[in-house]
C-alpha cells in the first residue's frame, strides 16, 4: 500500500485539517506516516501545498513529482498548477470547482487562464464538484474541507467508518455533527462518479 | 509504545520536555515558532517569548548557569541578533545543559535569505547535530543536553524548513526529572575579559579535538554500505531525499555536521569508488573534508541556492531525468495583507503622498507588492529606523519631509529602540511609523512586550509605546487610528513635516485578532 496526496489550496482554506485527518487514519490502519506542511507567509492569501504520505514505510516527506495518487485541490488553478506531481497513468484528481482569483488577476495585470478543466481532464481521472454549495447544502458551510476530504475518501479503499472515526477526531467537538453531514456529502458526490 | 504524528519543531519540544528542561526562551520566527508554542503548554517548563533572540539566548544561559536545563529556539537570522552571546556562551561553557535551536530556510519560503547556520557553529566552535525526521528531533534533542553537559558548551540543533514543518511518527517517553545543579562562583570561568577569556579559548580548543575525535565513534554518525559504486555524505532532510531518490546507494549518515566524523568518512571513502556530499546551502561537510584531504564532490552539482529534493538528487546520482507535462503559463499566487487589514489603509495614505518608506520585517512588508508597492526598503528586524537616518545623512533633511520609516509593534520591540535612539541623540529628522496591530503577526499571533499579554495568554506588564518613544527623545508623539483616514492623513502630513524626529503610532488591532483581544 502507498499513497502519495498532494493537497493545494489557496492560505485559509482549511487544508492542515484534511492532512491531519489523513494522519490519523494512517496511524489508526498501522501504516507509516510524513505530512509536509507550509507554514508562515504564504499562509496569507498566498498558494499552500501539503504533502501527505501513507505506506508500510516513508521515507521522504514529499511526494515526488511525477509520482503522486492523487491531487486534492480546494482551487481549480491550483489544481493546475500542482499537476507535475501527478503520476503519468491512472492518477485522480478531486478539485474543488470554485475560482479564487490572485491579486493579480483582481488588478488587471494578469488573467485567470481558461480551459483549466479539459487541461486537468488530459491530466488525470477528473472528479470535479462544487464543495461549496454542498458544504452550505448541508448545513455546515464551515466545512469546504472535509466535504472535498469525503469526495476523494469515497474513491479510495478504506471503510467509510475509518475515515468518520479520522474525521471525528481531529474536528472540535463542537463541529463533529456538522463534519460527519459534510463528510458523507463529499462521498455522495465522489460515489456517483 | 504510544506514537504520535508530530512536526519536526514539535518532537523538539517534546525532546527538550524529556530531556528535563526548565527554561526556554525564544523570539518567534518562521520556521521556528511552534517549537516555543509547543514547550509553553508543558507545565514544567518555564517559557517566554524574549524581546529579540540576544535576549533570548542570554535569558537561557543565565539559565543554564543558574542549574537548570534551558533552551532557545529561533529561525535562521535570529543567530545573527544573538551572535554576540552565543560566541562567548562557547568560552564560559555551561553549567547545566544550553542547546540553541536554529531553524535554517533553504528557498527561502519566509526569510529575506539562506544563510547556513552551521558556519556560526563552526566560528564560534560550537557543535551542530542535524536530525532527519520528527524521532530524530526528538532524540537530537535529548542528545544534545547530555553532549552540552559532558563537553561544556552549548550545542546547535539545527534544522531546515523541511525537518521543522514536516510531520511523521515520534515514540513517546516521560520525562526525566533533574535536580537543580549547584551555582558555584568561578571568576576563571564566567567572567570574560582577556585574562580569563585566553585560558577558556585553549579550553575550547581541547574540547573540540576531544568532541572531534570522539564523534567518530558516535551512533548517529555511521556508515550504511549497500552498492560499493557510489557513497553519499548527507544529513537532515538530505538523507531522506538520497535513500528515497537511490536506495542501493551507500550512505555516510551524518548526525553531528560540526565538528564532523573525518576519521569515520574517510575509511567509508575507501570502500566506495566514488565520494559526493549531498547538502544544502553551504559546502559545509564537504570544505571540511576537502581540508582533510578526504575527495569527494558536491556543490558542483547541488548548487548553493534554494532546496534539494528527490527528483534533483535522483538527477545528480543516476542521471535519471524525470518526464513532466508541459503546462500552459498561469498567473503566480503571492501572498497579500488580509480582507480588511490595516497595513492597507496605511499603505494607501504613504501612497498618495508618494513617500519613500523603508520598510522592517513582518507582514506589512507585503506593502511592497502591487497594488500597493508603498516599501522601498526591507533588510532585517529593526532596520528601517536607522536606514532612514542613514538616507537623511546622504540626502539632507529636506529628503525626510517625503520619507518614513514603517515598523511593527513587534518588531519595534525587537530592535527598534535602539536606532530610534540613535537618530534622536544625533539630531535626526526622521518620521517612524509603529503599526501597532497589538500582536506579532506573520508569524502567526504571538504575543510580545507591547501587547500585554504573557506567552500562555496571561495579562503582563505593556510596554507603553509613546512613553517609551519619548523617553527616547523624539520631539512628537501621537497615536492615530488608520481606519480615521481624515485625521490619519493630518497627522501624516504635520508630522512629516516637522524638523524633529517623530514617532506616529499607527494602531489598530490586526484583523486576524479573535474578540475579547480586540
Amino acid at each position: 500500500m502507498k499513497k502519495d496526496i498532494i493537497i493545494v489550496g489557496v492560505g485559509g482554506q482549511g487544508i492542515l485539517l484534511a492532512s491531519r485527518v489523513l494522519g490519523k487514519l494512517a496511524m489508526d490502519a498501522g501504516l507509516d506516516i510524513k505530512v509536509s506542511e507550509v507554514h508562515g507567509m504564504s499562509q496569507r492569501g498566498g498558494d499552500v501545498i501539503t504533502h501527505v504520505r501513507i505506506g508500510e514505510k516513508v521515507i521522504s516527506p514529499l511526494v515526488t513529482e511525477g509520482e503522486a495518487d492523487a491531487i486534492v485541490s480546494f482551487e481549480l488553478m491550483e489544481a493546475a498548477r500542482a499537476l507535475p506531481f501527478l503520476k503519468g497513468q491512472g492518477g485522480r484528481i478531486v478539485v474543488n470547482s470554485q475560482k479564487i482569483e490572485p491579486v493579480t488577476v483582481k488588478i488587471g495585470t494578469a488573467q485567470y487562464p481558461e480551459g483549466l478543466e479539459e487541461l486537468l481532464r488530459a491530466h488525470g481521472d477528473v472528479l470535479e464538484l462544487d464543495a461549496r454549495a454542498a458544504a452550505m447544502a448541508c448545513e455546515a458551510p464551515k466545512s469546504v474541507n472535509i466535504v472535498l476530504l469525503g469526495a476523494y475518501a469515497a474513491g479510495e479503499e478504506f471503510a467509510q467508518e475509518a475515515w468518520l472515526k479520522a474525521v471525528e477526531a481531529c474536528v472540535p467537538p463542537k463541529t463533529v455533527e456538522a463534519n460527519r453531514r459534510a463528510f458523507l456529502a463529499g462521498w455522495a458526490l465522489g460515489e456517483k462518479k | 509504545m504510544e506514537k504520535a504524528l508530530f512536526l519536526g519543531n514539535e518532537a523538539v519540544a517534546r525532546g527538550a520536555w524529556e530531556a528535563g528542561v526548565r527554561v526556554c526562551s525564544s523570539y518567534p520566527g518562521t520556521p521556528s515558532t511552534e517549537i516555543t508554542e509547543t514547550v509553553s503548554k508543558y507545565p514544567e517548563i518555564n517559557s517566554e517569548w524574549a524581546t529579540n533572540e540576544k535576549v533570548a539566548m542570554e535569558v537561557a544561559y543565565g539559565a543554564a548557569l543558574g542549574g537548570v536545563r534551558a533552551m532557545t529556539c529561533m529561525k535562521h537570522v535570529g543567530l545573527n541578533v544573538a551572535a554576540d552571546p552565543f560566541f562567548t556562551a562557547a568560552y564560559t561553557g555551561v553549567n547545566a545543559g544550553l542547546v540553541a535551536v536554529v531553524a535554517d530556510d533553504p528557498f527561502m519560503f519566509s526569510s529575506q535569505n539562506e544563510q547556513d547556520s552551521r558556519l556560526y557553529a563552526r566560528s564560534a566552535h560550537v557543535p551542530v547535530l542535524e536530525p532527519s525526521d520528527a524521532q530524530e528531533c526528538k532524540d537530537f534533542m535529548k542528545l544534545a543536553f547530555d553532549l552540552s553537559e559532558e563537553y561544556d558548551t552549548p550545542v546547535l540543533l539545527r534544522l531546515t524548513t523541511r525537518i521543522a514543518h514536516a510531520r511523521s511518527l515520534v515514540a513517546l517517553e516521560e520525562r526525566a526529572e533533574r535536580a537543580v545543579r549547584p551555582y558555584e562562583k568561578n571568576m576563571q570561568k564566567y567572567v570574560m575579559m582577556p585574562g580569563p577569556a585566553r585560558r577558556r579559548h585553549l579550553y575550547v580548543e581541547q574540547r573540540e579535538r576531544k568532541l572531534a575525535e570522539n564523534c567518530n565513534k558516535m551512533e548517529i554518525n555511521r556508515a550504511e554500505y549497500r552498492n560499493l559504486a557510489v557513497g553519499v555524505v548527507c544529513a537532515g532532510i538530505c538523507y531522506q531525499y538520497v535513500r528515497e531518490a537511490a536506495p542501493e546507494v551507500s550512505t555516510f549518515k551524518v548526525g553531528m555536521s560540526y565538528p564532523l566524523p573525518i576519521a569515520a568518512i574517510a575509511e567509508f571513502a575507501k570502500k566506495v569508488e566514488k565520494l559526493i556530499v549531498v547538502e544544502e546551502l553551504e559546502p559545509f561537510m564537504e570544505n571540511q573534508l576537502r581540508a582533510h584531504g578526504v575527495a569527494c564532490t558536491g556543490k558542483e552539482a547541488t548548487g548553493l541556492q534554494g532546496e534539494l529534493s528527490v527528483k534533483k538528487v535522483r538527477e545528480i546520482l543516476t542521471g535519471e531525468k524525470a518526464n513532466l507535462p508541459e503546462l500552459p503559463a498561469m498567473p503566480g499566487r503571492p501572498p497579500a495583507l488580509c480582507p480588511g487589514c490595516p497595513h492597507r489603509v496605511t499603505y494607501q495614505q504613504l501612497k498618495k503622498h508618494n513617500l519613500t518608506v523603508f520598510g522592517d520585517i513582518g507582514c506589512y512588508t507585503l506593502g511592497a507588492l502591487p497594488p500597493l508597492s508603498s516599501v522601498d526598503t526591507s533588510l532585517c528586524m529593526g532596520a528601517s529606523v536607522g536606514m532612514a537616518f542613514g538616507m537623511e545623512k546622504a540626502r539632507g533633511k529636506e529628503f525626510s519631509r517625503h520619507a518614513v520609516a514603517v515598523i511593527g509593534d513587534s518588531t519595534f520591540m525587537h530592535s527598534g529602540i535602539t536606532p530610534l535612539i540613535d537618530a534622536c541623540y544625533n539630531g535626526g529628522t526622521i518620521t517612524v511609523l509603529i503599526l501597532d496591530n497589538r500582536i506579532t503577526g506573520m508569524t502567526g499571533h504571538q504575543e510580545n512586550p507591547a501587547s500585554g499579554f504573557d506567552i500562555h495568554g496571561n495579562p503582563a506588564p505593556m510596554v507603553d509605546l509613546e512613553a517609551i518613544c519619548r523617553a527616547c527623545g523624539a520631539a512628537s508623539v501621537r497615536t492615530v487610528d488608520p481606519f480615521d483616514v481624515k485625521a490619519f492623513d493630518a497627522a501624516l502630513e504635520e508630522e512629516i513635516a516637522r524638523e524633529a524626529v517623530s514617532v506616529l503610532i499607527v494602531k489598530r488591532p490586526c484583523v486576524l485578532l479573535k474578540g475579547e483581544r480586540k
